[in-house]
Formats: structure tokens, sequence, C-alpha cells
């Protein structure tokens, strides 16, 4: 890859993670000049830690980016080695997507897919400070060379190099050193600008060396055949598949572990930062679940042509010759040899209550924060704050005014994107954000199956989304379109169902082909062999029509509720609001007001702590407010009322 | 700024003594002005001389105290003013008060209000201390003191805990399909749900007990005009509150009374007379007796008992009365003291409103099937329709969860009930629920 000389941008992207990626492709894609500016180009699209895509949540974020026509979809398609769909026992809204990733094959496909995407340029460089101008809005860049960029937007995606200091029993080691690690400068500029930042920790294992396992008497696990690929513009995978093996620790394992407990770095006290419950450290298992007898521990191939073996499940923060006693104890590593210790990182992380529902900074227009920097953890929650970033910095910068900008975001009705957005902005990230459909209240209606459904269209409308996939889709619309009117046109009764062989209620009503598929024992080709014109439909179609039926009493509930969500939503509240002056308001929700600044009467209600009281108190002064002249002159509320008073 | 309220906290009109209370930031700086106190002792009575800043007389005195938030009723500063119960003296305190910046006097309720906004209370012991204040029989008061023990939030802290519970092994068992130990959803959910669905029917099937004790038995007197049901009201509730006239058909509308009958809340109420050719043809001047007749027939229709009075001194009994009986009405024939010619081949009450005759038999009849409605029930009840559209609404969706054909549709009927509970005392959140999963299971690759 050629580092660019180019200086002049709309938009700078900081960072070359799975953040930077797609914001930086987003930007471009949006018709944004975009540079991504990273200390290393080798480094793009790397995996840092578990080489895998996707998953519960996670699985639903990776189709939410590929429908608004990111990479991260494109890219695990043409590196994944084991494909499995997560749950598929189980009703499509909860099934996830999850691949096993090659780590060079998935590192080479990002790299080659950004190398040669129009309206981007790589640059080679070490981001040092931002600049502004006169209004505190962006203006620039410049880099540790010097080198100054101009540009009206920044997106910063540099991950956890905010004070990393790595942890390995009594071993310290500070992460991001000057020269290595991304750029020291900008943790200066964030600190300058008084970014209100909280530590974070989370912990890797150690990588094994394949050749040294025993696998052959170990459980094996398949993946699935036909793989179901990510994006909705692959066909059909073409990697060659492996299998994953699983294995457990043994109560000797667990002796070794609670032996050697006060040489952790995590139970010794030396780290502060919170780690993330669901992905606890094998000390930590051992002991808050005292009584289990065992733990899983999946043995995770990271390439074809590699022997390293990441073994997930067994994160830890012990000296090395524990580590290897441990692991030495589970069943067909006995022999097992570590090509790389596993270890501990806390870091400095912003609190994102300090961003806007696009991810720009409430304290300086034109810059964005996505990815590990806002507390979030994971590739897929790090691509879609990317992507949303990438699009409103764009968007900002090819507006006239910034004020007046277009802006682009998703509500929780609509995305798993927006309610990933919504928690951090309103909630903070007290521990490391991480994707669960139980986040989302609307889980029927977001599916990893119909995101282009939901946000493909909307893509297309605000300019993100490229021809091919646009076309794609508005041909799967209007088949769709087609197959639902002609499943809503078929009606039958229950006598002349019987009369075929398809026996339901005899209550006489007629039903149309949806609304019969809704009946358990009602199948497609049980209705095909009535209305053979079914027959023609596409599987994918088809699959849309079913779950259509399947969920459908649910979802007329859930439309009542999502009107009285958009409501809430709807009311905005003033940008600089003064909870002081905010009636019957005990002191800690007014903190926690403060703190969040939420933009919506509905953000205000979910912040954890704020009272349905509370939320009543804001909405009279908001609405009395709203009928004074003066007040609105004075906090300089939204210019059309004014003009209308 | 918050406004800093207050309201004269007792009775109105004379009397030994009346509290005037004061909420918010400004309730000390008002009290220390008046007082001449600085700096008063939490929670202690002070015996002060209250002076009119302006005028410097004496106001009155009068014992005061002073509650420092969060440790008061409201959760704000509290003053309390104890002064002579006389108009006088209440009405210059009220007005030096709103001479105070930041003070106007209270709204409605609203003390209350600030209690719960400041999360002094949840919305049952809110609502249970407005039923504490109208309380009027002494089982209406006890059960209002139950409510505010916090007996129903407990009752349903208590099932939305072990919905929280149950949630959160469904949604475990969605989330980590990976994890050996995220089952046994059908092995401890199922079980939870259909306990849970078993008691809150139950909670439910009270009889209405705790709502028709919050809100009054209700006794409608039916029967055809001239029956002499205002007369009956009369005498039953000893006092005169409907017109009595001979003219048949003078009760247009629905008189109430509100009676203390063995602790339970009776409100009787006397209807206009029944007559059907009145609703059929209803002439001008008849409209407002149809319209009379009309709400009589519903008031009927909602009513706890009927008593179905017969006009004893005619011979046929009245039809559209009779059409009336049912397992909630009580037969009462009129006019005893008269020469009685009803031809009525049933268990009837023979009262006279006159002489008193039958009034003792009808009211301990009565007082029999109010006991039988609602009396008993050591439980704490329902006191609200508000809690019974929630709570049916829950039960119905837990139902729904026992056959919801796929685990995320259950998981989602679950989600719904909690959503329902939390209408009545507050919010579940979803973290609540993430907690429980990461407490009580081994979860995490």
């Amino acid at each position: 890859m050629k580092s660019s000389l180019e200086t002049n941008f709309d938009v700078i992207v900081v960072g070359g993670g799975h953040a930077g990626c797609e914001a930086a492709a987003a930007a471009a894609r949006s018709g944004a000049k975009t540079a991504l500016l990273t200390h290393r180009l080798d480094t793009i699209g790397i995996m840092s830690c578990n080489p895998a895509i996707g998953g519960l949540g996670k699985g639903h974020l990776v189709r939410e980016i590929d429908a608004l026509d990111g990479v991260m979809g494109r890219v695990i398609d043409r590196a994944g080695i084991q494909f499995r769909m997560l749950n598929a026992s189980k009703g499509p809204a909860v099934r996830g997507p999850r691949a096993q990733a090659d780590r060079k094959l998935y590192r080479a496909a990002m790299q080659e897919m950004l190398s040669d995407y129009p309206n981007l340029s790589l640059v080679e460089a070490a981001a040092h400070d931002i600049l502004l101008d006169e209004n505190n809005a962006i203006c620039g860049l410049v880099s540790e060379d010097g080198r100054r960029y101009q540009c009206r937007s920044v997106v910063i995606t540099t991950g956890t190099f905010l004070r990393g200091v790595i942890h390995r029993g009594e071993e310290r080691i500070p992460a991001g050193r000057v020269g290595e690690g991304p750029s020291v400068g900008l943790a200066e500029t964030l600190e300058r600008f008084e970014f209100p930042l909280g530590r974070l920790k989370t912990g890797t294992p150690a990588r094994l060396d394949g050749r040294t396992i025993n696998w052959d008497i170990l459980e094996r696990q398949e993946g699935d055949s036909p793989q179901t690929p990510f994006s909705y513009l692959t066909d059909k995978i073409t990697v060659p598949q492996i299998a994953c093996h699983i294995t457990y620790t043994t109560p000797e394992t667990h002796q070794i572990i609670r032996d050697n407990l006060h040489l952790s770095a995590m139970y010794s006290g030396r780290i502060s930062g919170i780690g993330p419950r669901y992905c606890p450290s094998i000390e930590d298992k051992i002991v808050r679940f005292a009584d289990k007898e065992r733990h899983q521990v999946f043995l995770e191939p990271e390439g074809l042509d590699d022997h390293s073996v990441y073994p997930n499940g067994i994160s830890t923060s012990l000296p090395i010759e524990v580590q290897r006693a441990y692991l030495r104890s589970i069943q067909g590593l006995e022999n097992v040899e570590v090509l790389e210790w596993g270890y501990a990182i806390e870091y400095d992380y912003v609190d994102p209550r300090a961003l806007k529902s696009t991810l720009e900074t409430k304290k300086i227009a034109g810059l964005f924060l996505a990815g590990q920097i806002n507390g979030t953890t994971g590739y897929e929650e790090a691509g879609a704050q990317g992507l949303m970033a990438g699009v409103n910095a764009a968007l900002q910068a090819k507006s006239v005014s910034r004020e007046t900008s277009d802006v682009f975001t998703l509500d929780r009705a609509e995305a798993y994107i927006g309610v990933l957005i919504d928690d951090l902005i309103t909630r903070g990230a007290p521990e490391p954000y991480r994707m669960f459909t139980s986040r989302a209240e609307y889980r029927l209606r977001l599916r990893a199956d119909n995101a282009d459904q939901r946000l493909t269209q909307r893509g297309i409308d605000i300019g993100c989304v490229g021809a091919v996939r646009a076309a794609a889709w508005h041909e799967k619309a209007k088949k769709l379109e087609a197959a639902r009117a002609l499943a809503q046109s078929l009606k039958a009764t229950p006598n002349e169902l019987a009369a075929k062989g398809v026996h339901i209620n005899q209550d006489g009503q007629r039903r149309n082909a949806a609304e019969l598929l809704g009946r358990p024992q009602v199948t497609w080709a049980l209705l095909a062999a009535i209305w053979p014109e079914l027959e023609a439909i596409d599987a994918d179609i088809r699959e849309q029509i079913e779950i259509d039926s399947l969920y459908a009493g649910y979802m007329d509930r859930h439309e009542a509720d999502i009107e009285a969500y958009r409501k809430d939503e709807a009311l905005a509240l003033p940008r600089d609001l003064d909870y002081d002056k905010v009636g019957s308001l005990s002191n800690e929700v007014r903190i926690k007001l403060q703190t969040a600044q939420p933009e919506t009467l509905g953000a205000a209600a979910r912040i954890p702590g704020v009272t349905p009281a509370a939320v009543i108190a804001l909405l009279r002064y908001v609405q009395r407010k709203d009928h004074t002249k003066d007040h609105k002159a004075l906090d300089g509320g939204r210019s059309d009322s004014v003009d209308a008073a | 700024m918050v406004e800093t309220i207050y309201a004269l906290a007792s009775g109105r009109g004379r009397a030994g003594v009346s509290v005037v209370r004061v909420s918010g930031s400004q309730a000390l700086h008002s009290l220390e002005a008046l007082s001449g106190l600085r700096a008063p002792q939490r929670r202690k009575a002070h015996y002060v001389r209250l002076t009119n800043p302006v005028s410097r007389e004496t106001i009155d005195k009068a014992l005061v105290l002073f509650f420092e938030s969060p440790h008061s009723f409201t959760g704000e500063d509290v003053a309390e003013y104890h002064v002579h119960g006389s108009i006088a003296v209440i009405q210059e305190l009220l007005d030096c008060l709103s001479a105070f910046p930041n003070h106007r006097m209270a709204m409605p309720g609203e003390f209350t209000r600030r209690g719960f906004e400041n999360g002094k209370m949840d919305l049952t012991e809110a609502e249970a201390i407005n039923d504490l204040i109208n309380a009027q029989t002494h089982l209406q008061k006890l059960q209002a003191l139950k409510q505010l023990d916090g007996g129903l939030r407990a009752l349903y802290a208590d099932w939305t805990e072990r919905l929280k519970k149950s949630l959160a092994y469904l949604e475990a068992d969605l989330e980590f399909p990976d994890e050996d130990d995220a089952d046994g959803v059908s092995r401890v959910v199922f079980p939870v749900l259909d306990k849970l669905i078993t008691e809150i029917g139950a909670h439910l099937a009270d009889n209405r007990r705790g709502e028709i004790m919050r809100d009054g038995f209700q006794i409608a007197i039916i029967g055809a005009p001239n029956a002499g049901k205002s007369s009956l009201l009369n005498m039953l509730a000893r006092r005169d509150v409907a017109i009595v006239s001979d003219v048949a058909g003078t009760t247009r509308d629905v008189i109430e009374v509100n009676l203390d009958l063995n602790g339970y809340p009776v409100i009787l109420s006397d209807t206009a007379g029944l007559r059907l050719d009145a609703l059929d043809q209803a002439k001008d001047h008849d409209r407002i007796e149809a319209e009379g007749i009309k709400r009589a027939l519903i008031r009927a229709e909602e009513s706890d008992l009927k008593i179905l009075l017969y006009d004893g001194t005619q011979e046929e009994p009245d039809p559209y009365t009779l059409s009336m009986i049912d397992e909630n009405s009580v037969s009462v024939m009129s006019k005893a003291d008269q020469a009685t010619r009803l031809a009525y081949n049933a268990p009837l009450i023979a009262v006279s409103s006159k002489t008193g005759q039958g009034i003792d038999v009808l009211l301990r009849i009565i007082a029999e099937k109010i006991e039988e409605r609602i009396g008993g029930g050591e439980g704490i009840s329902l006191t609200r329709v508000r809690h019974r559209a929630a709570l049916e609404e829950c039960l119905k969706s837990l139902q729904r969860s026992q056959f919801a054909p796929l685990p995320e549709l259950a998981a989602e009927d679950v989600r719904m009930a909690i959503r329902y509970l939390g209408q009545i005392t507050g919010r579940v959140d979803v973290e609540d629920v993430l907690d429980v999963v990461f407490r009580d299971f081994c979860i995490g690759k």
C-alpha cells in the first residue's frame, strides 16, 4: 500500500482498526474526500483480540453495518474459516451469525478493499494534535512529523491508547509508548480539552501452538454447511472451512489458580479499572463460581496456515509460570507450548456522555469519537460506531454551515446501532460495553435477517450506500413487495383448506396465506400445494414472509409501544438546559441529567436513576418554557420557534 | 430554583391547634425570619413568638419544628408551625409567608407529590397517604395504613424480583447459546411462572375487596315511583338528604349518602322511580325523568347490592323491579305500618319508614351481605382500578408465555409482564436483568 501525500481533505479518520476502517469507508462513500491516518499502514484491519466476528447482538450489528454498505460483512465473508448461525434452533430474532476468522486473510481483505476505495486516501502518519478555528471547530490536524493537514471533520478511533498499561503477574508494561503506539499527542489533546475520562480493563488469554495440542481426544465443533454469509452482497463462502474444538478445565486447573490468586494482577489490587462482567478472567470464574467443577474452553485456530490457537474462555493476568502450569492441567493441553502469554490491559476511555447522537463531541464541533475509546469492546460495536461517525463527519464536512448540516441517526426501534449509541450517550459505559439482544426493547423487529429492510433505504436516502448495493436492494424490495401482496391476496376458508388436507379451526373465517402461515401446523409447502404460484418465490423472500407471520401478534403489540417511544423522542430538550432551574428534581437526578445532557425527553427517561416523576417534572418545565418567549431568547433556543413567537 | 411551598396542613376553621407546613429550600429562611431562631435544632420543637416582618406585630406564640432535607416528609427542608387554630392567625401567617421570595401556596397534594418525586415513597404509598386522609371508617383506615407500610409495594416488589430472575434465565439461554450452564430454563423458569400465575390470579380474584373498601360498598335502592325509596334512604341514613314528597317521580337524579356500617364504608343511593312508559315515550316534560331512570338503571347495574323495594299498599309487585332480582339483591316491602296487600310469594323484609319497623333486620342483612363480599381477607388487597388493570395485563402476558412457541417469545411475554408490574411501582431496567444474568451464571468465553 502506498501512503498518500495529499494534505487537504474533508474528513480525516485517525486509526486503522475496526472503527477507523468503517469510518473512513463510510465518509468516503458519503462523498467526502477522506484520509485514513494511521502510524503503520500494514496494521490496518488487524484483529487484536479474539479472531472472530459476530455472535448474538454482535452479528446483528455486522448485518446492519452491511445494510448501510459498510465493509465488515464483506471482509469477514472473505476471511471466515468457520461459520455458525448461533441459536439456529430458536426463533429468527435471536439468531446471530458468527464466524471464526483467519487473521491474515481478514487483514489482507480489509487492506485490499480500502486501498482502492473511491474518495479515500491512506496516510501513514501518527496524529499529534487537532487544529481548531476561531469558533472552536475542527479546521485541521497536525501529525507527529509536523505535517499539517486541512479538514473539516476528524474522527478519532484510536482504541485503548489512552494510558494503556499491560499487567501480567507483577509485570507492568506501558502500552502505546512514543514511537510505537499511536500518538500520545492525541491523548494530551483530549486531556487539554478536559474530556471526562474513566478507566476500564480487559483481558486476553495466552496464544497456544496448535502443533502441541492433542486434538484427537477433544470434542469437535463443526461449522454450518452450507454457510450463511454476513453480507447481503455475498452469494457464497469460498474460503476453506475448519472445525474448532472444545475442552474443559480440571480440578487441578482450579487448584493451581486458587493457590496463585495473590499473584494475579487483577486480584492483587494492582488494577483499578472496571472489567466486563460478561467476559470474566479465569481467576474471576474460579473465585465467583467456586462450586463449578469445570469451565468450557473453546480452542479457536487463528488461521488456515497459522499454528496459533486462541483458547477462548480463559483470559488471565497471572504470571507466566502459573499460566504454563494451569494450561497444561487442561485436557488435550498436557504438552502445550505457548506462543504469546495472556495479560490484562487497563486503559482510559472517554465517557461517551460527552458525545451527541452523531458521535460528535459536544465540546468541539467537527470532532468525532468512535470505537473502544468510547468504552465499548468488540470489533462489531467499534465498526458500527465508526460507520455512524464517518457518515456524520462527511455530512458536516460537506455542508455549508455546521449548524444546518444533515445528521444521520438511527433510533432504538430501527437498529441495534441505535440502541448502542443511545445507551452510550445516555448511560455512559460503567463497564466495557458489549451488545446483547436483551438490550433491544424491540428485539423481535431488529433481526439479523431483515437489516437491509430496516436500513438500506435509509442509507440510500442519506447517501452512504453505493450503486451496486442500492440496485441489489431495489430488486429485492420489489420482490418482497410482490410476494407480500401475493400472500395477502390468496385466501381460503377452513373448509376449503380441509378439502386440500390442511386442517385448522373450523371457525368459518376466511384467511389469507400470510395469516395462515402464523398457525403452527401450516407450512409453506402445504400452502404451495394449494396455491402453486407460491412455489415461484425465492427462498430468502419466502423466509421473510414466514417470519412476518410468525411474529405478527407480537409485532402489533410493539407498534403502540414504538409510537409512545417515538413521541418521547420527538420532544427535544434544549442543548443547554439548566437543570438547576427545573423544579422537583433531587440532587442525584439533577447531577445525572447534567452529566448526560440528554437530547430528548425519551433519552432522559432512560438514564438509570432518573425516576418517572423526574421525567414528568422535566416535561412540565420544558412545556412551560415553550410558552415563555424571553426564556427562549435567553438560551438561544431553536431559532424557528423564536421567529414564530 | 424550586419554589418553596406552604399550606395549612390541618383542617380549616376554628380549632385548638392548626398546623402550617412549609417545604422547599427557602423554608429555613422564612422560619428564621418569622421566629427569630438562628439555626434551629433539627426535628425539635421550639416555642417561639412569630412576628410579622413588616408590621413588627406578633402573629402568634407557636411551636415550630424544622426538618432538614432529606429527612422530611417531602425530602426537602420542611418547617412546621403549630399555631392557635384561629382563622385570623392562620391568615396572617399565610400572608407573611407569601411575601418571602420564591414562596407560594401549595397546590392540592403537592407535598405528597414532592415526597414521591424525591423518592421518599413509591406510587402505591403515595396513593395510600391520600386514602388514609380520606378514610372515613375504621376498616378503610386499616387498609390505607397497610398500604402505607409498603404492603402492596412489598408484594409487587417480590413478584417483580421473581419475574426478573425468570427473565434472566430466559435471556441467558438466548444470549449465550455456547455456554454449557445457561440451561435450566424449563427446570427453573416455568415452575416459577406457574406459581406466579396462581398468586397473581388469586390476588385479582378478591371480589374487588380492596377497591370496594376504598371506594365504598355501593347500594342502590330500586323500585317503582312512590314505592318509598327516598323515605327508606332517609330512615337508613337517619338524616334528611333526599326530598321526600308524595308526588310520584320527585327524585329525578341519583342521590347518595355515605354510611359507616360496622366499619365498612357504604354508599347508599336513591334512584329515580322506574317507570318504563317514561323511558319509551319521553314527552318534553318527561325528558328529565327519562334521563333519571336511565341513570337509575346504570346505577343498579354498577351497584354491589340492590335493595328492591315494593310498595306494600299495592296488590301487584312492580314487574320491572321484579325483573332485577339476582344474587346481589334484597327484596323489601315498604309501608308495613299501613294495610298491606302485596301478593308476593317469596321472603320479603317488611319495613316501615314511619315507625322504623324492620329497619334493624334490613341493616343486619345488608351488613351480612357486605361481610360476605369484602369481609375477612387478612392479606393485602388491591385498592385501585389502575393496579387491577396493570395486573390483569401482567397475568395475561404470563399466561401467554406458557404457550409461546419460541423461547424469544416467552421472554418477550415475561418482559411485558414485568413492564406492567412496573407501571404500578416503577420501572425495571434492562441492566437489572443483566445484573442477575452475570451474578447467577458463569458466562463468557
